[in-house]
């Protein structure tokens, strides 16, 4: 298996504080992954990094294989849309087109020209004059025409309308349809990964706290809840993440090798939102007892 | 031509969605044998979902017999589901009306009566698996 | 990166270009004007044997405002170019976030600064080379006139050192812009730099870029004195510096054949009888005045001066005019060289530091 992202130990940090700590990540290829965790959880480092617009305090990282950035052809094999979208304001789309087209030898001038067409921007309009969902599809161009094996995004939709949002989506999903490119794509919020999302990574407080297959994590993990119990004595396949007692009630969020055969315990599904949020929820419970950990990470 | 829709909050996993959805459209004539389905492409490029689902909800029909993948032109429909249709279903659609009828009489709501059917039919189909 | 970098510069080159064209038309049209004026007018003036000074008046007062106008625009558009097009050449960038654009595409980010950098840099020499060697052969008829080409003043806005000038001021703006990330605090610095790197080199470098001539004269009756008074008390003596037609005077002292210039004492015992509130020669704090003074008063400050010439006499040093394109050179030379050690800043400070 050849993984798209390899990060040991990487971390960085701006004077005494870490914006990211200690990561370790093997990202398989062939996936849509989806990098989720609150504001300020280190997202943008971790891509900043992944495509050598920082280099790392500790650690190593290699995209595709190599390090980050190492050579023009590194460069031209992975895709980036940075946070805002940011564009050349003062000159056109076509300008853009062009710059993208000399910037890459690997430019593939046809698939740019029909995808602009499609999404009927104005060839003279200039950067500046788009809305917020044309300058993302705009920028989602760039990315795609190069014909990169990695794209990444960081949050390309937090700061567009529903609507932008769906068409945006889209547009990347039929890109991922055509051929083999795996896509890591960052945002604050669950439910604009979920349904494009076949692989996940939580990252909360500069920690990575969780990754997976989608179908593994929503097939692994269960809620459960019955009557007041110690959590210590469930079988040992079984790894709390979150729970919470009232003096006759326990509700456990846990993850679990195999099904759960007690019949005390009422076995519910969990949303992939609900498992995130229990994972950050863990995350603030082990700042706050001062400890460290991370947790294990599903494969 | 069929298209899909998601419920994202039905609790069905979306490939199944759309594998109930194609079977759905069997049963009522939207497809009929030999149809094409759409390409994954074109059920992406409308749902927005991982191309992965529909690959896989693709592999679970051909898998059932009701669809087979030519490659290079596309996946179509091969099988049918059972030669009834919903309006030939005489006794069975009389045996639930007399159990509806059963269940208001024993003071049952509405919403009570779909709850009890809905947990009973999960509950089947889980059997089923196990 | 060549072609986008071309497109990015794109205003700033079409504002340069339209400016030197404009500023070439007025000064071709203009320029013949002057040269029949100095041949004729002022060929006709000297023949006829008047004052230099009343000769030269028809070609200093033509066209007064454009002159001021064009030396004013060789001055500073050295300085603009590095404010404007060497500030944001980086800072912009950094500024906006498009660098996150420009450096995740296929060419390297060394690629992407050095043809930045050598595109507009070149494009500041050229802008600023030109300027300044039209505006020199349009002055020609001025300084065939005021022979002061040499001078502090004039130096830096004649021949081609302006380009030198500008790619500097260039490097400069991008250096700092790359530094600060930010464009306007790059453009105030660049701005002071420019200004004091310019005086540093024009007052404390220029003079020794080869060592001066040495001529010594003696003290006549007839040229310019005057006496000093520091703000300690002690007095001075000056002499005007001779005319040396466009040379560059780098000192100019009144000394004895020791070396030593003549002291207080020695002044005041040679000149006891000059006018003045407590006897000693007329004293001006810190500057030099010919102060009013009668006839008689005249004649003993003359022997006053011939009293002391039998002691001392004048040594000025000088840059003969003949090295003036030499050291066009050398200073152009100097200002290049900086502009490279800035590239080269920059150059390491993007891989290393940039991250």
């Amino acid at each position: 298996m050849s993984w798209v992202i390899d990060a040991q130990g990487l971390g960085k940090r701006y004077g005494r504080r870490w914006a990211l700590n200690d990561c370790d990540l093997q990202i398989p290829s062939g996936h849509v992954v989806g990098l989720v965790g609150p504001n300020g959880a280190g997202k943008t480092t971790l891509l900043h990094l992944a495509v050598g617009l920082l280099a790392p305090s500790s650690g190593t990282i290699a995209v595709l294989g190599r390090p980050p950035a190492a050579d023009p052809d590194q460069l031209a094999r992975v895709g980036f849309v940075a946070q805002d979208t940011p564009t050349y304001a003062r000159l056109t789309v076509a300008d853009h087109l062009r710059f993208g087209a000399q910037m890459n030898s690997g430019w593939d001038d046809e698939l740019a020209t029909h995808r602009i067409t499609e999404l009927e921007l104005g060839l003279d309009q200039s950067a500046g004059s788009l809305s917020g969902g044309q300058r993302a599809q705009l920028a989602l161009t760039l990315a795609v025409a190069k014909r990169p094996q990695l794209l990444i995004l960081d949050e390309p939709v937090a700061s567009l309308d529903p609507l932008a949002r769906r068409e945006f989506l889209q547009s990347l999903m039929e890109f991922v349809a055509e051929g083999e490119v795996s896509v890591v794509l960052s945002s604050h919020l669950v439910a604009d990964l979920e349904r494009v999302c076949d692989y996940l990574i939580v990252l909360v407080d500069s920690r990575l706290q969780l990754a997976g297959e989608v179908d593994d994590l929503l097939a692994s993990h269960r809620r459960l809840v019955g009557p007041r119990r110690d959590p210590a004595s469930l079988p040992s396949g079984q790894a709390i993440i979150d729970e919470s007692h009232t003096d006759r009630q326990s509700t456990l969020l846990v993850r679990c090798d195999g099904p759960v055969l007690d019949p005390a315990w009422a076995v519910e599904e969990l949303s992939l939102e609900d498992i995130v949020l229990a994972y950050m929820g863990h995350a603030r419970t082990t700042r706050r007892a001062g400890g460290r950990q991370g947790l294990e990470v599903l494969s | 031509m069929i298209e899909f829709h998601l419920d994202s909050r039905s609790g069905v996993s979306p490939y199944l969605q759309i594998v109930q959805q194609v079977r759905q459209a069997l049963r009522v004539g939207v497809l009929r044998e030999g149809d094409q389905l759409p390409t994954v492409k074109e059920v992406v490029g409308q749902l927005a979902i991982n191309p992965n689902t529909v690959l896989k909800a693709y592999r679970e029909l051909e898998h059932e017999g009701l669809a087979s993948a030519r490659p290079g032109v596309g996946t179509f429909v091969t099988g049918s589901l059972g030669a009834e249709s919903i309006a030939a279903q005489g006794p069975l659609r009389q045996a639930l009306q007399r159990w509806i009828v059963k269940a208001r009489r024993a003071g049952l709501d509405d919403e009570s009566i779909e709850a009890l059917f809905r947990d009973s039919f999960r509950s089947a189909a889980e059997e089923d698996i196990a | 990166m060549i072609a986008f970098s071309l497109r990015q510069f794109r205003t700033q080159a079409i504002i340069g270009g339209a400016g030197l064209v404009v500023l070439g038309i007025i000064l071709l049209v203009t320029g013949p004007h002057l040269v029949t004026i100095y041949d004729t007018a002022v060929a006709q003036c000297r023949a006829s044997g008047g004052a230099s000074s009343d000769c030269n008046n028809p070609v200093i007062s033509t066209y007064s405002k454009l002159q001021v106008l064009a030396t004013a625009l060789v001055l500073i558009v050295p300085v603009l170019i590095g404010m404007f097009w060497g500030a944001p050449l980086v800072a912009r960038e950094l500024e906006t976030g498009t660098f996150r654009l420009a450096w995740t595409q296929s060419v390297s980010r060394m690629r992407w600064l050095l043809v930045k950098l050598g595109l507009v840099g070149l494009a500041s020499a050229a802008v600023g080379g030109l300027l300044s060697l039209m505006v020199t052969w349009w002055f020609s008829p001025i300084d065939k006139v005021n022979q002061d080409r040499f001078g502090a003043a004039a130096f830096g806005t004649h021949g081609f050192v302006p380009a030198g000038y500008a790619l500097f001021a260039f490097a400069l703006g991008a250096t700092t812009g790359l530094l600060f990330r930010r464009t306007l605090p790059a453009m105030a610095v660049t701005l002071v730099g420019f200004v004091v790197a310019r005086f540093a080199v024009a007052y404390w470098i220029r003079p020794h870029f080869m060592t001066p001539v040495t001529k010594a004269f003696g003290i006549g009756p007839n040229g310019g004195f005057g006496f000093i008074e520091t703000p300690g008390g002690a007095l001075q003596f000056t002499t005007n510096p001779p005319d040396f037609p466009n040379a560059l005077i780098v000192s100019n002292d009144v000394v004895d054949n020791a070396g030593q210039s003549p002291s207080t004492a020695f002044l005041q015992k040679a000149c006891p009888n000059l006018p003045g509130p407590n006897g000693p020669p007329p004293a001006v704090q810190g500057g030099q005045a010919h102060a009013a003074v009668s006839a008689r008063g005249q004649q003993a400050f003359q022997q006053c001066v011939t009293t002391i010439s039998t002691k001392y006499h004048q040594v000025v040093t000088y840059q003969p005019a003949n090295r003036f394109w030499a050291f066009q050179t050398y200073e152009t030379l100097l200002f290049v060289v900086a502009s490279a050690a800035l590239a080269g800043l920059c150059v390491w400070w993007v891989r290393h530091r940039l991250s």
